[in-house]
């Protein structure tokens, strides 16, 4: 079965959106976070794969584009609804009990650090079904694990129909592991997101 | 209700800090979770309360654990431009000083200490310095006080150590063996490497500089506040502060009590 558009009447209220992609990744963010508007109130967490390099300029090229706050995790920082965070490169990210991030260097996950499955798995066990988490184009298995435990706590997954995505291999792996959610293409992406930012603060 | 696996990762935490006394109990709650789901597979046991029998009972599968607990992960000159910094920023107020007591504390396997050493050397400060390396992990401080590193890393270090203002070529510090490096022995002349636990143990020396470096991600905001604590406690009048690249105070109990003399490469100083 592949869904290719979303029932907004059966969408449930979340809490925190996190986010998946590697390869063709940039574009695709762009992409699903064009319609976002000022005082968008909840917070999106996005790990996307990048060279191993210190410092990136991922959250200043998005805090150009989009209306919201953009900025790249700091380790213990609270999060902040409304606000857009990038994982810093080299590092992955958790979401704490007391949903502040913490960041480690531990070995790599399908050698990505940041890794999804990291920040999806520990998302997923702080948000519970209160979460959303898309995955999206890239050329890794990285977040097919993650967004099946996102599932199993009984959040809303969402994978980017591969036929669409830049590189297929990340959705893919998703799919062959579970059904997820919603099965959409990117602008199908971006309008979900702000269906589930109305009804969460309706 | 809790689930399972947290109430028995809490038992773990807690029995581990009765019998052996390493306090895990605030560590960053994500991170210690996955390791211990690790730590599952290797010891190839189902559940969490049956690894707590296991190194409970036996205090060698205790020191296995404690390996994949603590992350050996560490680089010479991580992060070259805040050895640049620290060369440019740093070195010259420390050159002020007759003697230097310099802590690295969560030193792991050494490469931290070493690096420190090499700089402080080309800048003419290791004589007059005294480094106290510190760390929880036994194994992690006899390699550290080897100071034998794999050969296979040593490219990458060298790229660091150049980048990193580095005024030599780096192969003079340190002799080819098979697939080893064996560190210059007088680079650790001055170090004193200890048992040290931030969680547990208390200040022990007056300190000029302290760098404590991707240590502090695995704490929660309760133990990296003991942890800074210790940090002001020891450092001198206008002491440095070195953290890892995204590690920070402000969201500490202490971010008044330190300023950032560089705050891109997090180089804080008392106040």
């Amino acid at each position: 079965m592949t869904v290719k558009d979303v029932d907004i009447t059966s969408l449930r209220p979340v809490n925190a959106i996190v986010v998946g992609a590697s390869a063709g990744g940039v574009e695709a963010l762009l992409t699903i976070f064009a319609a976002l508007k000022p005082g968008y109130r909840l917070p999106i967490i996005v790990v996307l794969h990048l060279p191993d390099e210190r410092r990136s300029q991922l959250a200043a090229v998005f805090a150009r584009r989009l209306p919201i706050p953009v900025k790249e995790v700091d380790d213990k920082e609270p999060i902040v609804p409304g606000t857009l965070y990038f994982a810093p490169p080299g590092y992955h990210v958790s979401v704490e009990r007391d949903r502040s991030f913490s960041l480690s260097r531990e070995e790599r996950v399908h050698y990505s650090r940041p890794s999804i499955d990291y920040l999806f798995e520990s998302a997923a066990d702080v948000y519970q079904h209160a979460l959303a988490a898309i995955l999206l184009t890239g050329a890794n298995q990285d977040g097919a694990q993650g967004l099946d435990t996102v599932k199993q706590q009984g959040g809303l997954t969402i994978v980017q129909d591969p036929d669409e995505a830049l590189v297929s291999t990340m959705p893919q792996a998703a799919l062959d592991r579970f059904q997820p959610d919603c099965i959409l293409p990117l602008h199908g992406i971006a309008r979900l997101l702000v269906e589930l930012e109305r009804i969460e603060c309706n | 209700m809790q689930r399972n696996t947290d109430i028995e990762l809490r038992l773990l935490i807690e029995a581990i800090y009765l019998k052996y006394s390493y306090d895990f109990r605030d560590y960053s709650g994500a991170s210690i979770k996955r390791r211990v789901q690790h730590a599952l597979r290797q010891f190839d046991c189902k559940t969490i309360s049956a690894l707590q029998e296991r190194v409970l009972h036996d205090p060698l599968a205790f020191m296995q654990l404690l390996q994949l607990l603590t992350i050996p992960v560490s680089e010479m000159f991580r992060d070259p431009e805040h050895f640049l910094a620290i060369r440019q920023e740093v070195v010259p107020i420390l050159k002020t000083y007759p003697s230097l007591k310099i802590w690295v504390a969560g030193c792991s396997t050494g490469e931290e200490v070493y690096s420190m050493a090499i700089l402080l050397r080309e800048e003419g400060l290791l004589d007059r310095s005294i480094i106290y390396a510190t760390d929880i992990n036994p194994r992690s401080l006899e390699k550290a006080k080897q100071g034998i590193f794999s050969m296979e890393n040593i490219r990458a270090y060298t790229h660091n150590y150049q980048k990193s203002g580095g005024q030599r070529s780096f192969a003079d510090y340190y002799t080819a063996a098979y697939d080893y490096a064996i560190f210059d022995k007088s680079l650790s002349d001055n170090v004193t490497f200890a048992d040290h636990s931030l969680a547990t143990d208390s200040v022990f020396s007056e300190t000029h500089l302290i760098s404590c470096r991707n240590v502090l991600i695995y704490f929660n905001k309760t133990l990296q506040n003991r942890a800074f604590g210790l940090f002001h406690e020891s450092l001198c009048h206008r002491g440095f502060l070195m953290l890892g690249s995204k590690e920070t105070l402000d969201f500490s109990d202490y971010s008044k009590q330190f300023s950032p003399l560089l705050q891109q490469e997090r180089i804080y100083r008392k106040l």
